[in-house]
């Protein structure tokens, strides 16, 4: 189990639910991945409609964590708001914090993002902080009462995957004890087992699995590349070296020439 | 009394925000509701009185990343 914040978490997998070709693909996919966390967001619904309705009913059915998030908000109002109204909905102070500052790259208005996250968190919020890998930025979000971090790896969506391998590997030694969730950019399985490598607690993902062309056999395969990645890291991974070591025990070796 | 909801003009007759969900056949404990961008608790939808130009955003749970 994976002890979050005092929950206890059958996996290190945490998925989106956007994006999927139909609700059925989506809970398949959950389920066969075994993903302990799901991402949801509110918007607006139409008069008489029962959008909401159908598709909370299913994320409801699925037995797993709901991390609310606040995707789109572009400034604190809208953010703080968005928590507020998400709490009230979805009965969970977890709160997936987005305040989005550059309409190209979804990078964070990491200013914005402090603030809000000191708002929420002294209302007994539980911010779960979509940020950069800025070792500045971090340690103001934890400052401002977060107790877990979720850098980016790359843009939202892009599947580059870990681009910036020297500032996660900086971030996970700077912060030992804060867990860490790699949200965003992550394209491959591989991806996710490089981040898990590094030491991170947890990877969060949307897009590499609800576009693939087979949703559940992909997260599969991240489920799988998440286990081994975490295990990879628990059990000593070798070093790199400039010169070749050899395997094959030298002593005893015959004279045949 | 003019009224914004959900990026919609519209006009109505509703005193309070749980008249305006009524009237527009909106109903469910998945919905929140804010106006003028602030939340609106649900215990208080049947005492909160609209005013002309307010903006309301009535939401519920969507698919997210």
């Amino acid at each position: 189990m994976f002890d979050l914040l005092g929950a206890a978490l059958p996996s290190r997998l945490f998925l989106g639910t956007a994006q999927y070709p139909s609700p059925v693909i989506l809970a398949d996919a959950v389920k066969t991945s075994g993903a302990s966390v799901v991402t949801v967001s509110l918007r607006r619904e139409m008069a008489g409609g029962r959008g909401g309705e159908k598709f909370w009913s299913l994320v409801n059915s699925l037995g797993v964590r709901i991390l609310p998030n606040t995707a789109g908000c572009h400034s604190v109002k809208e953010a703080v708001t968005t928590a507020k109204m998400a709490r009230e909905v979805f009965g969970t102070s977890w709160i997936k914090l987005e305040v989005i500052g550059n309409h190209d790259t979804l990078q964070p208005d990491v200013f914005g993002l402090v603030e809000a996250a000191r708002i929420l968190c002294e209302d007994g919020f539980t911010v779960f902080p979509y940020t950069t890998d800025d070792l500045v930025v971090a340690e103001r979000l934890l400052g401002a009462g977060c107790k877990v971090l979720m850098p980016w790896c790359a843009p939202i969506g892009s599947a580059l995957g870990p681009v910036n391998i020297m500032a996660l590997r900086s971030m996970r030694g700077h912060f030992p004890d804060v867990p860490l969730i790699v949200d965003a950019g992550l394209g491959r399985p591989s991806h996710a087992a490089t981040v898990m490598e590094l030491g991170f607690d947890a990877v969060l993902l949307n897009t590499a699995v609800a576009k693939a062309a087979d949703p559940v056999g992909m997260a599969r395969a991240f489920s799988k590349a998440v286990d081994a990645g975490r295990e990879a890291f628990g059990s000593g991974l070798l070093e790199p070296r400039d010169v070749a070591v050899p395997s094959t025990p030298t002593f005893g070796r015959a004279v045949l020439s | 009394m003019k009224l914004i909801v959900n990026g919609e003009a519209l006009d109505s007759v509703a005193a309070t925000l749980a008249a305006l969900l009524a009237e527009l056949d909106y109903e469910g404990d998945w919905l929140a509701t804010a106006v003028n961008s602030d939340l609106v608790h649900k215990a208080e939808r049947v005492e909160f009185r609209l005013n002309d130009g307010d903006r309301i955003e009535i939401l519920s749970p969507m698919q997210g990343g």
